[in-house]
């Protein structure tokens, strides 16, 4: 991969939290290493509890690795950036907003008219037009999840965090969201960061899923997925991706009846 | 919205006058009859304290203590309130100043502000900035705190979120950390206001000539007028209870209601 085009550059990266008894750490993460180019759309799955949020949080600027080397976009991360936007998994909608208010926040330095036509634009997207002045505790987890998808692809940055965004969401709309997510990835050619634990979804979505471990974590295996898109979920090379990621994890997909053979 | 019972939702709820209403006339005909069976001939009943009002209306003197109370109040919270929201969110933003300050409001809050008159009376003699001083003493740290512990308990992913657009300084602080902790800040305001409402009634007992706790203190002392003591006391209640609802409907207002439990 060309050096140049890498936007994301993390080497032997530790990480840990002091843990409630004093000279006993919880270790997080352990020797992580990866790389992601510009444009790649990489999703990053694992158990439960596993890291994936930590890594993603040290990636975003909110926590500071213990040791190692995170470089994103060529310098060492300082602190979160207007240019690479976190979708966080634990809903960051403002309730003391309206919809329309929270997805134009990070838009206070444009003019109003382009302000109000964009957030216009990805209400629509999100399909919560006639919503635009409800308050977040008169919506619905899924709507809340969507209004802060939105907020986040409106500021149109270059990069993306997204931290199972569409987890609280319905099968169908989450379906719709993907597509949406892709399309205006492949339309702006913005770099992607996106963990899930649905490796349905990952295999869906990603150039490239990274699997991890159990806790203390590491990256076990990349699994490039290099099938053309728009995804056919019946075809060889997406089932054969699919069982390779099961199978790294440890479950047989077809045994364990987790999903159903085609 | 639609996960509320209709009844709830109704603009008015007739339940809301008419239940009261019933503990009101029942307490009332308790009080009537327990002063007959007792014989007391100080003790006032209900229709005396009634006539009691009526009296002090003529008098013209209802209305003026109440506005002499009203009047102090207004600038002990009121002062409270300037100083006392953006010193609680200081101390909740800056670690450093909390530690430095937090001792200092936590040792002066259990002392209770009657305990502050003898002082007020010295510093301020007998005039209306001794009670506007005890006043602002009882509302301002139970105001500070509340802006302190609002800010502190924040829900760290929303200074994320206005971190990661690039929100920072005193616009961070108007449009994030102000509007976070804006619910538990109401909720301080109300007992603050609670406590004001008391310690006014306090203050005028002993520092000031007049005020609706001058009026009890006064009718005790010239001629045992019984009637109008219970009459002051059912005039500092009422006028609670409508203080009380001023601020609970300000805690109805939209960009505060998330923060007030299931409403
Ligand atoms: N601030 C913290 N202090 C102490 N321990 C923490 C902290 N944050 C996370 N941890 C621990 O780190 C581990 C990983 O947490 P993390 O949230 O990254 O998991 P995750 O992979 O995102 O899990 P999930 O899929 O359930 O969201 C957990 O065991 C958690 O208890
Ligand atoms: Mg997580």
């Amino acid at each position: 991969m060309a050096a140049t085009d890498v936007v994301v550059d993390v080497r032997d990266t530790w990480m840990s939290f002091a843990g409630n008894r004093p000279g006993e750490p919880i270790h997080v993460l352990e020797r992580i290493g990866f790389q992601v180019r510009h444009g790649e759309f990489v999703c990053i799955v694992g158990p439960s509890g596993c890291g994936k949020s930590t890594l993603l949080n040290v990636l975003g600027g909110f926590i500071e690795e213990t040791r190692g080397s995170v470089l994103v976009e060529g310098a060492p991360v300082k602190g979160p950036d207007p240019g690479r936007i976190f979708v966080f998994q634990e809903n960051g909608v403002f309730p003391w907003l309206t919809v329309e208010q929270n997805v134009g926040f990070g838009l206070w330095q444009r003019p109003a008219a382009e302000r109000a036509e964009r957030v216009a634009h990805y209400v629509r997207m999100v399909g919560l037009n006639g919503f635009e002045r409800a308050y977040p505790r008169e919506l619905s987890g899924g709507m809340r999840q969507r209004v802060e998808i939105a907020r986040a692809l409106a500021a149109e940055a270059r990069m993306l965090f997204m931290d199972e965004p569409f987890g609280a969401l319905d099968f169908l709309t989450r379906l719709k969201m993907r597509a949406d997510l892709v399309r205006i990835w492949q339309a702006e050619r913005k770099t992607i960061l996106f963990v899930t634990h649905d490796i349905e979804e990952a295999v869906q979505l990603a150039d490239r899923v990274l699997v991890m471990t159990r806790r203390p974590a590491t990256i076990q295996a990349e699994v490039t997925v290099d099938l053309p898109r728009p995804r056919d979920l019946d075809a060889r090379g997406y089932l054969d991706c699919r069982d390779r990621i099961f199978a790294l994890m440890g479950m047989d997909a077809h045994q364990s009846g987790v999903v159903v053979s085609r | 919205m639609s996960e509320q019972q209709p009844g709830k939702t109704a603009w008015f709820d007739w339940r809301a006058v008419a239940l009261p209403a019933a503990t009101a006339v029942v307490l009332l005909a308790a009080w009537h009859f327990g002063v007959v069976a007792s014989g007391s001939d100080l003790f006032p009943k209900p229709h005396e304290v009634l006539a009691g009002i009526v009296e002090l209306l003529q008098r013209g003197l209802l209305l003026k203590y109440v506005v002499a109370s009203l009047f102090r109040v207004t600038w002990g919270f009121g002062l409270a309130v300037l100083i006392g929201v953006p010193l609680g969110l200081l101390l909740g933003w800056f670690r450093p100043a909390f530690l430095a300050i937090n001792p200092l409001i936590q040792a002066l809050r259990p002392i209770s502000p009657i305990a502050w008159i003898p002082v007020a009376i010295l510093w301020f003699g007998i005039a209306d900035t001794a009670p506007v001083f005890l006043i602002f003493l009882a509302s301002v740290f139970p105001i500070t705190t509340s802006s302190m512990a609002a800010v502190q308990n924040m829900q760290l992913v929303y200074l994320r979120a206005a971190q990661n657009f690039g929100v920072r300084g005193l616009p961070l602080f108007r449009r994030v950390i102000f509007p976070a902790a804006l619910p538990q800040i109401l909720t301080g305001l109300r007992i603050a206001l609670g406590v004001a409402w008391l310690v006014v009634v306090a203050a005028e007992m002993i520092a000031v000539n007049s005020g609706l706790g001058y009026l009890i203190i006064d009718a005790r002392n010239a001629g045992k007028r019984y009637d109008l003591v219970v009459a002051g006391m059912v005039m500092i209640g009422l006028i609670g209870l409508v203080l009380d609802g001023l601020v609970r409907r300000l805690e109805r207002c939209d960009e505060v209601r998330w923060g007030h439990g299931r409403n």
